[in-house]
């Protein structure tokens, strides 16, 4: 029997994996598309003139920020049962996510408003611009090309996440190789390295071309 | 909450933070060393270790550690190199954070003006010594939020490293929890932690980079 990449070739493991990693990729982009739209107007109010308003976001930006990922993960899979949520792995996953990237995402927007000078509003001012004027053609474009390369990479950072959901028994892309794996154990004794390997190789295919994205973006829009 | 089951536990944790601080500290002073070799050899664009420097980055930027540990822990012994769960924890925070703290020090490097170590080698320093005693100085100092911050994420990181059977802080709640359904107790242990850990840590990466602004008076 072979010993190698062959056992992609068996049934259909190649597409099973494939659709192993589809399921990560899925719990990532809803969460992200949850994140955009919570983390924009978290993010303004983090702005906010009102002192309490801006303790209390940063204070959620910390606690998500200092917890691991995982741990969160642990929390709501594991410990949400007690108080009667059962949640499913993928559930508890695009809330765990949807709470970091939201928090990600708003001090992204945060970041991007305040990096607008004060002068520009002033000057928006004094030249009679009302202020909804001066949100639409000063402040939202220059944030927004500020905002969209590091949100694009936040979308990377989500996916690469999302790999930790195996840990709460999520059937994913790692969870599936394992299963090839085992299954294959007497037929393929080395599959181990060909599936984790194709695994690695699948991330990068997922991630590169974002990140590449990302980094366009920031070079078109640095100079502009 | 049941107290007297917290402070049963409490040095089980204990031995767990120190095990993931101790992986830690070894990962992160490793991903260090490759950061800056990696970092040196994109920034005097050493023919061919440049590019291979820059592949490595890629690969270890847009690929998780989760996926990383499993290929060196399960699949390289198929090719017949067998490593440790420390080991293999070590090597793989040493691949993830090699890219991530290079490309820190890049951003401090680029900040750098280029005629500063050009003058230094024209006075007769060696590229290491320009880099060491000229760039780096400077460098680390601009780099130092983006390097603090590898660090915290890097120790957050280690949370992941259970899952090649190494006994630290998520493993050893998952093992509670297994053995005695204590989850709550476990779980909340297992967060305060954490923050126990990682705090600390973050506050004095902050008063390292003060003190280092003080240094060049940025």
């Amino acid at each position: 029997m072979g010993s190698g990449y062959e056992v992609f070739l068996e049934g259909d493991n190649l597409a099973r994996l494939l659709g192993g990693l589809w399921v990560s990729v899925s719990i990532a982009l809803a969460a992200m598309a949850f994140s955009l739209v919570l983390g924009v107007p978290v993010g303004i109010l983090m702005t906010n003139r009102r002192r309490w308003v801006r303790a209390v976001l940063q204070g959620y930006l910390q606690a998500v920020r200092v917890l691991p990922p995982l741990v969160l993960l642990f929390v709501f899979y594991f410990d949400l049962t007690y108080a009667g949520v059962n949640l499913s792995g993928q559930a508890a996953a695009v809330i765990v996510f949807t709470l970091w990237g939201t928090a990600e995402m708003a001090d992204l927007v945060r970041g991007a408003v305040t990096s607008i000078p004060r002068h520009q509003y002033e000057s928006a001012q004094a030249l009679g611009l009302t202020p909804v004027q001066v949100q639409a053609s000063i402040v939202v474009p220059q944030s927004l090309r500020r905002l969209t390369p590091l949100a694009v990479n936040l979308v990377t950072r989500m996916v690469k996440t999302t790999s930790l959901v195996v840990l709460i028994g999520v059937v994913e892309v790692l969870k599936v190789g394992q299963q090839i794996i085992d299954a294959n154990r007497f037929d393929y004794p080395s599959a181990a390295l060909w599936v984790y390997g194709a695994v690695f190789a699948l991330y990068f295919a997922a991630c590169y071309p974002i990140s590449k994205l990302a980094g366009y973006l920031e070079r078109k829009w640095q100079t502009a | 909450m049941d107290w007297t089951l917290v402070g049963d536990y409490l040095p089980l944790y204990g031995q767990a933070a120190l095990l993931t601080l101790a992986v830690g500290v070894a990962g992160i002073a490793a991903a260090a060393l490759v950061g800056l070799l990696v970092a040196a050899l994109r920034y005097f664009k050493t023919p061919l270790a440049s590019q291979l420097a820059g592949a490595y980055t890629e690969l270890s930027r847009n690929t998780p550690l989760v996926v990383q540990l499993f290929f060196l822990y399960f699949g390289l012994p198929k090719l017949g190199v067998v490593i440790s769960a420390t080991q293999c924890a070590i090597i793989g925070l040493a691949f993830l954070g090699g890219s991530y703290m290079a490309e820190a020090l890049r951003s401090g490097l680029d900040a750098v003006d280029r005629i500063q170590p050009e003058s230094a080698l024209s006075l007769g320093l060696t590229r290491w010594q320009a880099l060491r005693h000229v760039v780096l100085p400077q460098a680390v100092a601009v780099a130092a939020p983006a390097l603090t911050a590898n660090v915290v994420f890097l120790i957050k990181e280690t949370s992941v490293v259970s899952i090649v059977a190494l006994p630290d802080l998520v493993y050893v709640a998952k093992d509670l929890i297994g053995n005695d359904y204590n989850t709550v107790e476990a779980l909340a242990l297992r967060v305060a932690a954490y923050l126990l850990l990682l705090q600390p840590i973050s506050l004095a990466a902050q008063a390292w980079e003060r003190s280092l602004r003080r240094g060049i008076g940025v």
